[in-house]
């Protein structure tokens, strides 16, 4: 019962961001201030592990190709599918979930035990949409992150994979254009933007609501981490059935 | 003015406030007044709107709050300027974004109506030279003032204080108080003020509310606050030595 009053709450919440909404101006300065701290923020981390996690999984498929008769295009071939399929959207949302969403709790969470939610609502302003609109829009641009992941993350796989010394530069290359199908990337995209609406609504879900003072605020980052990754884990399972099977 | 009738406001079954009735007038400086858990706060909190009554009314120069529909109870928020114990400045924006912050929400004028403004009003809370700091490097007292700045910077006709000199030295807090009060008069606003310092009672209460257990427990002016006879009033206001000292020295004809 506990959870399902949870969910009902979650949909009152989004009912209430996209109502009353903030003047233009105001609202349009909000969305590139969350662009920067929720989007650029997060590049260098992403690019960062994008790259090693790409090199290593052109390492393991070339360690496990133990078959002279397969062909080392393989790797190449692997590493993308990896990457494109899974790797980029879900692993990487599910680390947004850490870094975004932990930074989206604490700050409204933060809001919320000094009073400044309050201070928002007696001025008249509708507090949810003034501080999870402009979180949801600003994550629109999350899928380019995403495909910067994918890029960066081929790349880490062609420099370990050919500069590793465990295929030729022609292999990868060749592999990684074999039987490329393009509504893969169409179902990753739809994926990231799905993943980027629950990372924005979901701690701001659990920043907004918690009680208590600074402990609780750590205790809901800590909450709205879990079950950010619980529900992309979920929606992506649903996702794949719905878009691949 | 705002009247207050019958007003009944709970949590989880417990009553908080058990039919309060009142009435704070245009120009004064109301005070409420109670020991911790006596329901100030909520009843702070229900006259600004943040919590919905179960029972009773608040009427608002002639509108009862119930009975607007949800613009009209925006619009009247806008007229609402509060001060919060803990002064609940925007943290990310300076001093003078956190006064600017209700213009460009409510207004349609241009940056340089709305800056001179702002610097009117800090010149009125006497805070000048710290309009691009954050509220992190202003002292407690600095931080009072620019709440008040920002409360008064629409020109509100309702000005709410929840314990505004808490956290600040004595001299600090008379300052404050002060500042409320011919804030109050200049404006003619209607002021609530939720407090249980008894300095700002003999400052600036015009008009003092006691809460007692969720109940008006008394009602009266700083003049008359030293003369009841309502144990409950006694207790609390003789709780302090310095008024117990103060009294007795009365008494001895000191």
């Amino acid at each position: 019962m506990f959870y399902l009053d949870d969910i009902g709450r979650y949909f009152l919440m989004l009912k209430g961001v996209f109502s009353r909404m903030t003047k233009g101006s105001v609202l349009r300065n909000l969305i590139l201030k969350e662009i920067d701290d929720l989007i650029l923020g997060s590049l260098g981390i992403t690019v960062f592990l994008a790259f090693f996690i790409g090199a290593v999984v052109a390492i393991q498929t070339a360690l496990n190709l133990t078959n002279p008769l397969i062909p080392k295009q393989l790797i190449g071939f692997a590493s993308r599918q990896s990457i494109i399929l899974e790797f980029a959207p879900t692993f990487l949302s599910v680390i947004m979930a850490g870094k975004v969403g932990s930074f989206i709790t604490s700050s409204i969470g933060t809001m919320r035990v000094t009073e400044q939610i309050d201070a928002l609502e007696v001025m008249g302003i509708n507090s949810l949409n003034y501080l999870v609109f402009p979180k949801i829009i600003a994550m629109f641009m999350y899928p380019f992150v995403i495909a910067i992941a994918m890029f960066v993350g081929i790349l880490g796989a062609y420099i370990a994979g050919v500069y590793g010394g465990f295929l030729s530069s022609i292999d990868f290359i060749t592999g990684l254009q074999e039987e490329f199908i393009s509504y893969h990337l169409v179902y990753a995209f739809i994926k990231t933007a799905i993943f980027s609406f629950l990372l924005a609504t979901i701690p701001s879900f659990h920043g907004y609501y918690m009680k208590g003072g600074a402990l609780e605020v750590g205790k809901a980052s800590t909450t709205a981490f879990v079950w950010t990754t619980v529900v992309i884990i979920i929606a992506n399972y649903i996702l794949t059935q719905l878009l691949l099977s | 003015m705002i009247e207050v009738t019958n007003l009944h406001k709970g949590f989880n079954g417990e009553a908080i406030l058990k039919g309060i009735t009142t009435t704070f007038e245009r120009g004064k400086t109301n005070l409420i007044i109670g020991t911790s858990g006596s329901g100030k706060t909520v009843f702070l909190k229900c006259l600004l709107g943040l919590f919905t009554p179960e029972q009773g009314s608040i009427c608002y120069d002639g509108a009862t709050y119930s009975d607007l529909n949800i613009e009209q109870q925006r619009n009247l928020r806008e007229q609402m300027g509060m001060v919060f114990q803990g002064s609940a400045l925007f943290d990310s924006m300076t001093v003078e974004e956190n006064v600017m912050f209700p213009l460009q929400m409510f207004t349609k004028q241009s940056k340089e109506e709305m800056l001179e403004r702002v610097y009117t009003v800090l010149k009125r809370v006497n805070l000048e030279n710290a309009e691009k700091k954050l509220p992190s490097e202003i002292s407690g007292g600095m931080q009072k003032r620019v709440a008040i700045a920002r409360a008064i910077v629409t020109h509100p006709k309702y000005l709410f204080c929840d314990e505004p000199n808490s956290g600040l030295d004595p001299r600090t807090a008379i300052v404050i108080d002060n500042l409320i009060k011919e804030i109050t008069e200049e404006y003619d606003i209607t002021t609530v003020i939720n407090t249980h310092d008894m300095n700002s009672v003999m400052e600036i209460g015009e008009k003092i509310v006691f809460l007692q257990k969720g109940f008006l427990e008394w009602e009266g002016d700083k003049s008359q606050i030293f003369k009841t006879d309502n144990k409950a009033v006694t207790d609390f206001v003789y709780s302090s030595n310095l008024f117990k000292k103060v009294r007795d020295a009365q008494l001895k004809g000191l």
